[in-house]
C-alpha cells in the first residue's frame, strides 16, 4: 500500500527529475501522469497507483509548493470529472490507455452527447440511432446544451441501439469522435450573449465497436456512473469561507459603503450565513467521503448551490443600483472556459439561472433526494413496459 | 478571509455508541404521551429521568474535568447527547444546568458547586432570561448591604433549580439556595421547558466571581448547543412526517408520492442537512476554542428557522390529527418555536456576525 511518505518521495522524484522552472507545462504533466501521481487513486499505468483516494491532496500540495503547473480542471472538467470514471469502470485495457493520459494532460478536451431536443429530464426518452454496420455503427440525430463541443476532441454519447424494448434496456455507450466526418457543432446563443453550449448534429457518423463503452443495451448502467460522478463533481471541490459567489458581494460591500441600505444588508447576511451552511454542508460531505460513508448530501449540494448563487447574483446586481442597470458586453462569443463567477454581476445573475437546470434540473434532483433519500413512493409510470418506438412523441 | 484548520462534522464511534445509550433510555422512558400527560401535572420536569440519565450515565459532568467528579468529555459529546434529548423532547434541565450554569462554573472556577453538578445531586441553573443572547445585556437583581434584591423572569428550568446563580448590580454572580428564593412559574408557551419568575427578598448570596466574562461564557455554550437539540427535533419531525405520509392514503395513492410534498419533504432534508453540518461545526468549535463566535452565530442564525419549519410542515402533513393535543407535534412545534427565541433570535446572531465577518450596517 502506497502511503502519505511514498507518495510525498515520488512527488520530490518527479520534481527533481523535471524542474517546473525549466520543463515545458505539458512535458511536465505528462511526466506526471507517467509517474503515477495523477490522480493516486488510479491503476497503476492510468495515472495511477491504487492509493487511498484521500491522499490526493498530500501530492497536490507539494506540487503547489513547489509551483508546478495544474492541469486546469475547469477548462477539462467533463473529460475529469464524468468521462474518466466511466472510462475507467467500463472501457477496456486499450480504451484506457489510448484515451486517459491526454484527458487528464488536458491535451484532448471532452464533451459529453446525452441531452436532445425531446429528451432533457427524461433523458432515457433520446432518439438518437446508432445501428449495427459491419465492425462499427452508424449513428444519426441531435444533441443539444452541449459545453465545449466546439474545442472537444472526443465526446461520451449515449444513442439508442434497439428502439423494440422499453427506453431504459435500449441505449448504448459509446466514445465519439469529435473530429469524425458526420458531426457538425453548431453554436447555442445563450441569456447572457455568450454562446458557451452548443448543438450537436449527428449524421452518418461512423463509430467503430471498439469504441462502445460497456455492452450493448446496457448504455443507461453506464450513463448511471457518469450522472452520478457529474453531481459529486459539482459539489464535490472544497472552498474556503466567502468562496464563490458570496464572495463577490462581500467584496462589494466592503468596498463600497455608499451603496449599503438597511434593507440589503438583512438580505447579505441572511444569504452569508445559508451560503457559510452550504459550505459546511460540502465540507461534512467531503469528510463522508474520505471515511467511507458516502451521503446522499451529493444531489443537496446541487440544489444549495443552484439556489444560493441565483438568489446572492440576484441581490448583487440590485445592490449596484444604477451600475447594476448596465451590462459589460453582450457581444456574442464562444468561450473555451465556464467560468460562473467570472464577468460582472448581471452576467453572473443570468448565467446562474442555467444552475438549477444543467446537471439535472432542481425539480428532478428534489425528486431524487426524495425518492432515494427519503424512500418516498415514485410518480406512478405509464412508460414501464412499453418499447419506446410505441411510445407518444 | 483566514484560512480555518477545517472542523470535524462527523460523529466518532464513541459519539455514536453514547447517542445509542441515550435513545435507548429515552425511548424505554420518555414516551410522547408521557410527556404530555407531565405537562398538564404540577411537576412538569421528568425527575427520574434526570436521575437516570445523570446518575447513571453521569452526563451531567460531560463538561465537567475528571478531577471535579465529571467525565471531562467535551461540547462534542454535549451536542450528541441534547440530539436525543430533543428528538424526545425530553422536559429535563440539561440544556440549563449541565451545559449553561456548567460553564457558568466553570468561568467562575466554582469548584465545590462543579463537583456537586457533576455527581447530579445538585440542579443549577443561571438566573438570566432565556431569551438573553451572548453578549447581550441582562437584568440583575440589587446588591444591597450584602443583601440581594429583586425579581428575575423567564428564568428557565428555575422550578427543579437546587441552586441559582445570580447576577447583581455590583458586577457579581452569586450562588443562592433555591429554597431561599421565590420560585413563581410562568404560563410559558413550550411546557417541556417552563418558565418561572424568581423573587429574592433580601437574600445572602456566595460571590462566586465576575458576572460578565462568566456569563457570556455560558450563554455562548447554550446558543452553539442548542443548535444540536435543534438538530434533535427537527431530524424526528422530518422522520415522522416521511413515516406518516408512506402510510397515509388518499386518493388512492399514499399520500407521499404526490410530487407538492415530496418536494416539499426534500427541501426540508436538505434543511435539515444543512443544520447537522452548522451544529457540528458550533460544537467541534466550542470543543476546539477555534473559530467558536462565528461558528455559534451561524448555528444560531440558521437553526431556528429550520427547526420551526420542520414543526410547521409536520403539523400542515400531518393534518386534522397534527391539530390534536394527542398527537405530539405541538410539543415539538412549542419547543421549536420557544428555542428560536432562546439565547438569542436568529435576527441578533446576523448582528452579531455583521461585525464578526466584517459586513458593516450602513
Amino acid at each position: 500500500m502506497t502511503d502519505a511518505a511514498e507518495l510525498r518521495r515520488l512527488t520530490k522524484e518527479l520534481l527533481a527529475a523535471h524542474p517546473p522552472a525549466t520543463t515545458d507545462r505539458l512535458d511536465f504533466l505528462r511526466a506526471r501522469f507517467d509517474a503515477g501521481l495523477a490522480w493516486v487513486h488510479f491503476p497503476q499505468g492510468l495515472g495511477g497507483l491504487a492509493a487511498p483516494r484521500s491522499l490526493q491532496p498530500v501530492v497536490d500540495a507539494e506540487l503547489k509548493a513547489a509551483g508546478a503547473p495544474d492541469n486546469d480542471p475547469r477548462r477539462i472538467g467533463i473529460g475529469l470529472g464524468m468521462a474518466a470514471p466511466t472510462i475507467l469502470q467500463y472501457g477496456t485495457e486499450e480504451q484506457k490507455r489510448r484515451l486517459l493520459r491526454p484527458l487528464w494532460t488536458g491535451e484532448e478536451v471532452w464533451c459529453q452527447l446525452f441531452s436532445e431536443p425531446g429528451a432533457g429530464s427524461d433523458l432515457a426518452a433520446l432518439g438518437t440511432r446508432a445501428v449495427r454496420e459491419g465492425d462499427g455503427w452508424v449513428v444519426n440525430g441531435q444533441k443539444v446544451w452541449t459545453s465545449s463541443a466546439h474545442v472537444a476532441r472526443w465526446a461520451i454519447l449515449i444513442a439508442r441501439t434497439d428502439p423494440a424494448v422499453p427506453k431504459h434496456r435500449g441505449i448504448t455507450y459509446f466514445v465519439c469522435d469529435m473530429t469524425d466526418p458526420g458531426v457538425e457543432v453548431r453554436p447555442l446563443r445563450q441569456v447572457t450573449g455568450e454562446a458557451e453550449f452548443n448543438e450537436v448534429f449527428l449524421t452518418d457518423v461512423r463509430i467503430p465497436d471498439s469504441r462502445r463503452l460497456g455492452e450493448i443495451g446496457d448504455g443507461w448502467r453506464v450513463a448511471q456512473t457518469t450522472l452520478n460522478n457529474e453531481r459529486v463533481a459539482i459539489g464535490g471541490t472544497p472552498i474556503p469561507r466567502e468562496g464563490g459567489m458570496i464572495g463577490k458581494i462581500a467584496a462589494t460591500w466592503r468596498e463600497r459603503p455608499d451603496l449599503r441600505t438597511h434593507d440589503l444588508h438583512q438580505r447579505l447576511l441572511g444569504l452569508w450565513v445559508e451560503a457559510e451552511v452550504a459550505r459546511l454542508t460540502g465540507v461534512r460531505l467531503r469528510q463522508q467521503l474520505v471515511a467511507g460513508q458516502p451521503g446522499p448530501e451529493g444531489a443537496g449540494m446541487k440544489l444549495n448551490f443552484a439556489r444560493l448563487n441565483q438568489e446572492i447574483s440576484g441581490l448583487e446586481v440590485e445592490l449596484l443600483g444604477e451600475e447594476g442597470l448596465l451590462y459589460d458586453d453582450w457581444t456574442m462569443r464562444r468561450p473555451e472556459l465556464v467560468d460562473f463567477t467570472g464577468r460582472d454581476a448581471g452576467y453572473r445573475y443570468l448565467r446562474s439561472k442555467g444552475n438549477s437546470i444543467e446537471g439535472g434540473t432542481s425539480e428532478v434532483l428534489l425528486n431524487i433526494v426524495a425518492e432515494r433519500v427519503l424512500g418516498l413512493p415514485a410518480e406512478p409510470r405509464t412508460d414501464k413496459d412499453v418499447a419506446w418506438k410505441d411510445l407518444a412523441r | 478571509m483566514s484560512a480555518q484548520s477545517e472542523p470535524g462534522l462527523l460523529y466518532s464511534e464513541e459519539e455514536e455508541a453514547l447517542r445509542a445509550a441515550v435513545r435507548d433510555l429515552l425511548t424505554d422512558h420518555c414516551d410522547p404521551a408521557g410527556v404530555i400527560a407531565r405537562t398538564e401535572s404540577a411537576a412538569p420536569h421528568d425527575v427520574s429521568l434526570w436521575k437516570a440519565l445523570c446518575g447513571q450515565m453521569g452526563l451531567a459532568g460531560l463538561l465537567i474535568p475528571e478531577e471535579l467528579g465529571g467525565q471531562g468529555a467535551g461540547h462534542r459529546e454535549v451536542a450528541v447527547v441534547l440530539e436525543e434529548l430533543g428528538r424526545a423532547v425530553a422536559p429535563v434541565p440539561y440544556l440549563t444546568s449541565a451545559v449553561v450554569a456548567t460553564e457558568a462554573l466553570l468561568g467562575c472556577g466554582a469548584d465545590d458547586l462543579l463537583r456537586d453538578l457533576a455527581s447530579a445531586t445538585t440542579i443549577a441553573v443561571l438566573a438570566v432570561g432565556l431569551h438573553t443572547a451572548p453578549g447581550r445585556d441582562i437584568d440583575r437583581v440589587r446588591f444591597e448591604e450584602g443583601a440581594l434584591r429583586g425579581e428575575l423572569t423567564g428564568i428557565a428550568d428555575a422550578a427543579v433549580a437546587d441552586v441559582l446563580l445570580v447576577p447583581a448590580d455590583d458586577g457579581g454572580l452569586y450562588a443562592v439556595r433555591a429554597a431561599e428564593v421565590t420560585v413563581t412559574p410562568q404560563v410559558s408557551l413550550d411546557l417541556t421547558r417552563p418558565l418561572a419568575r424568581v423573587t429574592l427578598d433580601g437574600v445572602t448570596g456566595r460571590r462566586l466571581g465576575d458576572t460578565e466574562a462568566a456569563v457570556r461564557r455560558a450563554l455562548r455554550a447554550g446558543a452553539g448547543l442548542l443548535a444540536s437539540e435543534q438538530l434533535g427535533l427537527a431530524d424526528w419531525l422530518l422522520t415522522e412526517t416521511v413515516r406518516y405520509l408512506k402510510e397515509r392514503r388518499q386518493f388512492n395513492r399514499q399520500v407521499g408520492g404526490f410530487q407538492a410534498l415530496k418536494h416539499r419533504l426534500a427541501r426540508l432534508w436538505l434543511e435539515v442537512a444543512g443544520l447537522r453540518a452548522a451544529a457540528r461545526n458550533a460544537a467541534d468549535a466550542l470543543a476546539t476554542g477555534e473559530d467558536t463566535d462565528v461558528a455559534v452565530a451561524v448555528a444560531q442564525a440558521y437553526a431556528g428557522q429550520v427547526a420551526v419549519h420542520a414543526a410547521e410542515e409536520a403539523l400542515q402533513l400531518h393534518a386534522g390529527i397534527g391539530m390534536t393535543w394527542e398527537h405530539p407535534v405541538h410539543l415539538y412545534l412549542k419547543r421549536a418555536k420557544a428555542d428560536s427565541i432562546a439565547y438569542g433570535t436568529a435576527g441578533t446572531h446576523r448582528e452579531a456576525l455583521a461585525a464578526l465577518v466584517d459586513l458593516q450596517a450602513p
